[in-house]
């Protein structure tokens, strides 16, 4: 159990001969190994970080684009709305005038028509009646309905007012003629008579009188007179009648 | 009966004798160079490696891992020492379990060899790191007359870690030899295995020694440059 020298230094050199081979074979290489594993997978995880960071940023860039999305719809959804209530008001409006319009219209021409029909059913009606009067008349028209007019007429020359006297004496004195008197049929001569005498009392005078027969005067008399004119009939108090139920 | 394979001796030539410890060193030398060689022949940057490279990752990156908790900054720049005293070591003392094998650790000019080269590899580093006269600094410190103990502590711990070495690896040969002469069967695989557990750790103790008297060594330089930064601190702070 000694200390052989010469084996210590051989040793102390096998031992460094040892170091410097490993250094170079095993220590270098797997160092430079590990060194250049560790900055790839850093490099990948960096890569990693960064596509994570990239996808993040895009994820947030298409949030914040959905909400812009969103967004702009419920605008666009609610000008839309907005678009079509003021569009549908408006229709509605134009559809409320229209209606109106109609309506008025309608009123208005049902009115017309209303008036139109009453109108004619007026004329119709009152067209019937004179008919009917008229034909009454007609019918009617004898001796005794002349008789009987002739009075009235006769009547009427009596309680003519004063100007229409007068303007029946002023038309007498300027012609020569004989007063023309018509009547729906020919007076008897008793009638004649009468309503010459009743004149003649009028007039002052003796009056040349002309009778003539004209059946349009239904049961009435006629009297003229160069323009003058003194007239009863019942014609006359239809058309009176017709002239105020027209109006 | 040899208590040292420097006694088996192959070939003399008057100072020179080839002796059993330095062909199983060279032996030793050759396994490890070659198998690392082998392996690092192929060696992948990739994510997925083969299972040697991870073994061997493993095994680098341990040393590093543990070079770096005793103190010392750059564990690169002494992976090449530490590391190879440890691999060293270790493969010498994992190789027992071939019979007939006497590892050259068991012999005291190994243990001595690599004690020394502690010594000296000590203020390499150190003088290195922080020049001649600063690390020469270090032997009167804190005062002048700590000089002579601090140098008997380097010729004594150099001298323990050759004795610790040698005594564990030779007295665990030796105790293989002898109870192999009393009951050969059981009792010798029982102390191999203690053996190799013996040997690992006495590798481990030995290149972790190591590594503690280099971080001493540098210590002084880095508490001056922790000082150093303070100062700087201070001063920038106003």
């Amino acid at each position: 159990m000694e200390i052989n020298w010469f084996t210590v230094i051989a040793q102390i050199i096998n031992f460094f001969i040892l170091v410097w081979l490993l250094k170079k074979f095993l220590y270098k290489p797997i160092l430079k190994a590990i060194d250049e594993r560790e900055s790839k997978i850093a490099a990948q995880l960096k890569e990693a970080e960064v596509r994570k960071a990239e996808a993040k940023k895009e994820q947030q860039e298409f949030q914040q684009k959905n909400v812009r999305f969103d967004l702009e719809k419920k605008d666009r959804a609610d000008k839309m709305v907005l678009e079509t209530n003021e569009e549908r008001q408006k229709l509605l409006d134009q559809a409320r005038k229209d209606a109106e319009a109609l309506a008025k219209h309608l009123e208005k021409s049902a009115e017309e028509k209303q008036l139109n029909q009453y109108k004619e059913l007026n004329q119709k009606i009152k067209k019937e009646v004179f008919a009917v009067s008229r034909k009454t008349l007609e019918e009617l028209a004898s001796v005794g309905l002349e008789e009987q007019l002739t009075k009235v007429f006769i009547k009427r020359l009596n309680t003519l007012k004063e100007k229409e006297l007068k303007q029946l004496k002023a038309a007498f004195k300027e012609t020569s003629d004989a007063i023309l008197v018509r009547s729906a049929l020919v007076l008897p001569k008793k009638q004649q008579n009468e309503l010459k005498k009743t004149i003649d009392t009028i007039l002052e005078a003796d009056t040349p009188l002309r009778f003539e027969e004209t059946p349009a005067l239904i049961g009435g008399i006629e009297l003229s007179t160069n323009e003058y004119k003194l007239a009863w009939s019942i014609s006359e108090y239809l058309r009176a009648f017709e002239n105020e139920v027209s109006k | 009966m040899k208590l040292s394979p420097d006694q088996t001796i192959f070939w003399e030539y008057g100072l020179f004798s080839l002796n059993l410890t330095i062909v199983t060193t060279w032996g030793i030398m050759l396994l490890l160079v070659i198998s690392s060689i082998l392996i690092t022949r192929k060696l992948k940057t990739e994510i997925r490696i083969s299972r040697w490279q991870c073994f061997l990752e493993m095994v680098v990156t341990g040393i590093n891992q543990q070079i770096k908790e005793v103190g010392l900054k750059q564990p690169e720049l002494y992976i090449g020492f530490i590391g190879t005293l440890f691999l060293f070591i270790a493969m010498a003392n994992l190789l027992i379990i071939f019979p007939w094998y006497e590892p050259p650790t068991g012999s005291l000019s190994t243990t001595a060899a690599l004690a020394i080269s502690v010594l000296f590899a000590v203020p390499f580093f150190g003088i290195e790191e922080h020049g001649f006269l600063g690390y020469l600094r270090s032997y009167i410190q804190p005062t002048f007359i700590m000089l002579p103990f601090n140098i008997i502590s380097e010729i004594s711990r150099t001298l323990a870690l050759t004795i610790r070495l040698f005594g564990n690896i030779m007295s665990g040969g030796l105790i293989v030899a002898v109870l192999l002469s009393i009951a050969p069967f059981l009792f010798p695989v029982v102390m191999t295995v203690l053996g190799l557990l013996t040997g690992m750790v006495q590798a481990y103790i030995f290149s972790i020694l190591a590594t503690v008297y280099i971080a001493a060594a540098m210590k002084e330089s880095q508490r001056k440059t922790k000082k150093q930064i303070t100062i700087q601190k201070e001063v920038n702070n106003g």
